[in-house]
């Protein structure tokens, strides 16, 4: 009885599917030495930010694309179709304010739904905003710069900051980490970079758009956040991509440092093109986010609503070095027609008393497949270790498939990890209920799948809320009181 | 403003209903009685709409309109509302949330435009008081985790908030302590009015000490087989149901 | 791989039916091809088999003489029984006597000879060659096991009893019994393995049974695993089953140097209903390895699974429980429970509960713990009194006890309970406890 209106619920058309006419310039398909050597001459690199990226390189050649353990079917990427950069013309002189930036591009963002100034403003965000291959803009540079805490583009921080970048860089996903890790530090081509002072609390909340503009390009940005000790950041990072009927690659990194007392908040709304209803095109989705809590009462939170792609690959992660450290990890993920999707998270405890929350909500409709892969491991070394992981997943119709693959590594005695799994359907009797009060189908499912998902949306910053539910169509119009 | 004459009903292919024929009109309160395996929940489910329930005879009007075509959503904004007797856990949803959602359903399904946030909180404030109820339930899921007694007491509630023109009570009784019944019957007395029908679905009389009803019916193998005033409960009470069913076989 | 070359020399004789050794051929070409697994495999990623390739393995030809002190180990279920000693039929320490109509119980080898057509038939057709590598091996190997078959309607007043005894012998041996068992429509059984040994020489058993489960017939099936110290075993059960039959496992292993079972179960037909019931419980160095599957292959079939662990020292436990709910499966519940306890910090629970499901109306969950006994019924024990050290012990115990208690046959459950009791650490007495306890009942 419930199949249409759970139809309507994920059925929903790609908004941001349009692409921008604005004069770019792009690489010529392929990838050798020659590609890194243009990329890193093009953004001005140093020459120990080459070499590293050519270690990257030619490691990852000795790699092979991981095929056989993750529950995704795709055929080979052919990375010689790729162009492995592109940005809005002129870069040399990237503009340094919204005045300068392409109206287009601005454009662009109000269909996103980012009016940079006003929404900026209102919201007191800090916009940077990641268009193909190049950060455009960073809003609010200045106040930021008061308090100390710097955030623009990993170019531009190479640039100027170099100490701080070659510190960390890497330090958290090594260049050889995997193949697609290994491949993002070769050809990265910008992305975010945060460094916010010892016991600076940043004032206000950071946050990136990416966007996918030029055909045949694969985006490749790295982010990297440090929180000195006792220092805080909330971070939002929001995606989208045209329409395509060509699949197209994003191979990012995001690496966080939190120090002593450092409490790191990334919360992430991703909406890449998850390909048509006959799974034609989309976004082929392999990321690797890691945290590393790499001192005594370091907190790393990764929040997620997920409904792009249609390849997804991502498993942001913890790694729980110092004492008393905690990391969190909040998902919800949809996926419908034939988007795949395996995606979860690990949590590596190492130091003693450090605590780890997951909760994973996946929602799959249409002909989709999406399974849950989470680690949870706890080393001989990390005494009273706590793991609590609850992964629920909720079937929209008879043709998708939900999977759970936990593993739990439990190396120490004192430790206590808990795994709670369940995958139903929508109760006809929560149905049946909602409607004997008068609700129509449609929103009682809506607030039943909303209901479901609470749990991860209230850790969102309340901006991204908004949009996350908005996301999920799941209109809750009039009924919050 | 409900009219079922002669309704036969199936549930995985048995008969349950066998000819049942039902008047009440608005002002009254009827309450049904019967052993178990009468049929009385099956009415219940019937008349709200439930899957798996099929009539195969009879009609049922309610306000004159075809009951049985109508939508399960259609009948509760047409003011048909069940009280459930076993009231369903909806995880994460709070019952502030249903509450309002139900309330600008039926209010935009009579053209009205929806309800102004600070009205509806004073609304529900005054029947969170008068249920007895604290402000913390409005944000708890809707049921979940609540105790029995609580349960019961967020089904009333709604009707309160909701104001159905014929409510439907299934077992409002069971698992509520004394102190809990009263409350409830309390909530469903200051429902009664001259224009709102009220049908309670029972197995014990004491329901009817704190809610007298107009009318009484016994229910037994799918008919209703006596009817009374409350006088009849007392008798029941006295003699329980086989002297009826005797008197029906022979 | 040359040393098991050199083993599959030995396998085929003159009389060695044709068809046989054509099937062997195969098998031992496929598991050359696929080589023994490695950790690379995610069905092996927790447990490493490559002393399986250190060790030096010869068979037995013949059946050794068995002591005493090993005779007494074997359960007194008074049950129709096959013993095989290192691999071989032993005659002596087998009871095959008064089996009732419809009722075959023979040692394999027996059965080929007179039934060829239905013992080759049976075994293959649910664990086959291409299963995997160590099956093909199996294949490849297999000389003696045991071939089953229980008539329409029939209940079996007595258990049967499987034994696979190892003896001290001067090299390691390794034998690769196989067990077919044909449940007739509304028959019962309860089917007792028993692996069990006390030597240090280090042999390597490698079991297949392919369990069929005609309509409504009920299956009990325990396997008590207390062998030798050193040891090895790689057990895989295979079980078909049709409209409303049930299957229930108690899975009771208490070491080993490395252990390791595969459970699948395939639900064909509505009503069919697996329960599967275990309990890990390892020292030492040991490793345990259980892996299930469970495939919902037909709408309204049920699964529960429920495993404890129990770990001290150095002990390594996995557990890998999978359900896959096909797609049109519809109305399936399926759950799975695994608790672990450690005793120590050395000692460490991989675990890996998977749901694979592709219809939607179904009740699906499952739940893992790990973690250590509830502090506060520890205090609550010591409150009145109770040492710390027997709190805890019996608290372990009683942890064990909730798979246990479910265990009706009384010699198994008995000596499962007195050898946790009497290995748990700080050895506190309450092996007699246990004992006094049994005793009076």
């Amino acid at each position: 009885m419930a199949n249409e209106a759970m139809e309507q619920l994920v059925r929903k058309e790609y908004k941001q599917g349009f692409y921008t006419d604005i004069e770019s310039d792009t690489l010529p398909p392929g990838l050798d030495e020659s590609v890194i050597r243009h990329i890193s001459s093009i953004k001005q690199e140093p020459e120990w930010m080459l070499s590293w990226r050519l270690e990257a390189y030619r490691h990852w050649l000795t790699m092979t694309e991981p095929h056989h353990w993750a529950k995704l079917k795709y055929p080979s990427i052919d990375y010689q179709s790729v162009s492995y950069y592109s940005a809005p013309k002129k870069p040399e002189d990237a503009p340094q304010s919204l005045d300068e930036v392409d109206p287009k591009l601005l454009e662009t963002y109000e269909k996103l739904g980012i009016p940079l100034h006003e929404r900026a403003a209102l919201a007191g965000v800090a916009v940077d905003a990641v268009f193909d291959s190049v950060s455009v803009t960073t809003t609010f540079k200045d106040q930021l710069a008061e308090a100390g805490v710097i955030f623009c583009s990993i170019s531009e921080a190479i640039r100027e900051y170099p100490e701080l970048v070659r510190q960390y860089l890497g330090s958290v996903v090594p260049q050889g980490d995997n193949y697609f890790a290994a491949l993002n530090s070769a050809v990265f081509t910008d992305g975010s970079f945060v460094y916010v002072p010892e016991g600076v609390t940043c004032p206000m909340e950071l946050s990136t758009y990416f966007r996918i503009n030029q055909a045949n390009t694969g985006q490749f940005e790295r982010t990297l956040i440090i929180c000195d000790k006792r220092a805080q950041v909330s971070y939002l990072e929001g995606c989208t991509a045209p329409q395509r009927d060509e699949n197209q690659l994003h191979a990012a990194v995001v690496e966080l440092v939190a120090l002593e007392d450092a409490y790191i908040k990334y919360s992430t709304v991703q909406n890449w093109y998850p390909g048509d209803e006959d799974g034609k095109g989309g976004i082929y989705n392999f990321v690797t986010k890691r945290g590393d809590c790499r001192e005594d009462r370091a907190k790393i939170s990764w929040t997620q609503v997920e409904t792009g792609s249609a390849l997804t690959w991502k498993y942001p992660s913890c790694i729980l070095r110092g004492r008393d450290s905690v990391g969190e990890f909040y998902s919800v993920a949809v996926t419908n027609n034939h988007q795949q999707a395996d995606t979860g998270t690990k949590m590596i405890h190492i130091g003693e008393n450090t605590r780890s929350t997951i909760i994973s909500k996946g929602i799959s409709a249409g002909h989709s497949d999406q399974s849950y892969r989470g680690l949870v491991k706890v080393a001989p070394s990390a005494r009273n270790a706590r793991n609590f992981t609850q992964c629920d997943s909720l079937l929209l119709g008879a043709s998708c498939g939900a999977h759970t693959f936990p593993y739990q590594e439990i190396g120490n005695a004192s430790a206590q990890v808990e795994h709670e799994a369940t995958t139903s359907k929508i109760g006809e009797d929560q149905l049946f209920y909602c409607m004997q009060r008068g609700i129509s189908e449609e929103d009682a499912v809506n607030m039943i799948v909303n209901g479901f998902c609470k749990d991860v949306f209230k850790e969102l910053p309340m901006e991204f809320a908004v949009e996350a539910e908005a996301l999920l169509n799941v209109s809750l119009e009039g009924a919050v009181g | 403003m409900l009219e079922i004459k002669g309704l036969h009903a199936k549930v995985e292919g048995n008969e349950i209903l066998k000819g049942l024929d039902l008047t009440i009109n608005p002002g009254e309160v009827h309450a049904i009685m019967g052993p178990n395996g009468a049929g009385k929940s099956t009415l219940s489910a019937v008349l709200a709409g439930r899957d798996g329930y099929e009539v195969t005879a009879g009609e049922i009007l309610f306000e004159g309109d075809n009951l049985l075509e109508m939508e399960v959503e259609d009948r509760a904004r047409a003011g048909l509302m069940l009280a459930f007797q076993y009231p369903v856990e909806i995880p994460g949803v709070k019952n502030v949330y249903l509450l309002k959602a139900a309330l600008n359903a039926q209010r935009a399904a009579r053209g009205e435009a929806e309800i102004e946030a600070p009205a509806f909180m004073k609304l529900v404030r005054e029947k969170l008081a008068q249920m007895k109820m604290d402000k913390s339930f409005l944000h708890r899921a809707v049921n979940e985790g609540f105790s029995g007694g609580e349960k019961k007491r967020n089904e009333i509630l709604q009707m309160l908030v909701l104001e159905p023109k014929l409510a439907i009570l299934d077992e409002i009784d069971s698992g509520l302590d004394i102190d809990a019944l009263r409350v409830v019957a309390d909530g469903v007395n200051s429902l009664r009015s001259e224009q709102r029908g009220v049908l309670m679905i029972t197995h014990y009389q004491r329901l009817l000490d704190y809610i007298v009803p107009d009318v009484i019916h016994v229910l037994a193998d799918g008919r209703i087989v006596k009817t009374g005033d409350k006088s009849l409960a007392l008798e029941l009470e006295a003699r329980g149901y086989d002297w009826l069913l005797e008197a029906d076989a022979s | 791989m040359n040393a098991w070359a050199d083993l599959f020399q030995q396998v085929n004789d003159e009389a060695t039916p044709g068809w046989l050794k054509s099937r062997r051929i195969a098998a031992f070409a496929r598991f050359e091809h696929l080589g023994i697994p490695t950790p690379r495999d995610e069905d092996w990623k927790y447990t490493d088999l490559k002393r399986l390739n250190k060790r030096q393995f010869s068979m037995a030809q013949t059946e050794a003489t068995v002591s005493h002190t090993d005779q007494a180990e074997l359960l007194d279920l008074n049950a129709w029984r096959i013993v095989l000693v290192n691999g071989v039929f032993s005659p002596d320490l087998s009871d095959l006597s008064d089996l009732p109509n419809q009722v075959t119980i023979e040692p394999l080898s027996q059965a080929i000879t007179h039934d060829q057509e239905l013992a080759g038939g049976l075994v293959g057709r649910l664990a086959a060659i291409d299963t995997d590598s160590l099956t093909a091996l199996s294949h490849a190997m297999a000389q003696e096991g045991a071939l089953i078959r229980v008539g329409s309607g029939v209940v079996l007043p007595r258990p049967i009893q499987l034994v696979y005894l190892s003896t001290e012998h001067e090299s390691a041996l390794a034998s690769w019994p196989r067990i077919a068992v044909v449940a007739g429509p509304n028959s019962q059984m309860t089917i007792v393995e028993q692996l069990v040994g006390q030597h240090a020489s280090g042999h390597y058993t490698q079991r297949v049974a392919e369990l069929f489960l005609e309509g409504n017939a009920q299956l009990t099936h325990y396997l008590l695993q207390t062998p030798a110290e050193k040891d090895l075993w790689v057990g895989r059960v295979h079980v078909e089953q049709k409209r409303d039959s049930r299957y229930q496992a108690f899975h009771l292993n208490l070491g080993g140097a490395l252990v390791r079972d595969d459970f699948v179960c395939e639900l064909n037909a509505r009503g069919a209903t697996a329960s599967l019931n275990g309990l890990l419980f390892g020292q030492g160095r040991q490793h345990l390895d259980m892996h299930s599957k469970v495939n919902h292959n037909a709408p309204n079939t049920y699964s529960d699974e429920n495993y404890k662990g129990i770990l001290n020292d150095r002990a390594r436990g996995v557990f890998n429980g999978k359900v896959i709910v096909k797609r049109d499966s519809q109305q399936i519940e399926a759950h799975q429970n695994n608790a672990n306890l450690l005793l120590s910090d050395q000692a460490e629970m991989d675990t890996k509960p998977e749901l694979e499901i592709y219809a939607d109306d179904v009740k699906c969950s499952h739940g893992t713990t790990t973690g250590q006994l509830d502090e506060n019924a520890v205090f609550a024990l010591r409150a009145r009194g109770v040492d710390e050290s027997v709190a805890r012990g019996l608290l372990t115990l009683a942890f064990a006890n909730q798979v246990l208690d479910q265990v009706t046959l009384d010699a198994v459950h008995d000596t499962v309970e007195a050898r946790i009791a009497g290995a748990l650490p700080e050895r506190f007495n309450l092996k007699g406890l246990v004992l006094e306890d049994q005793e009076a009942q």
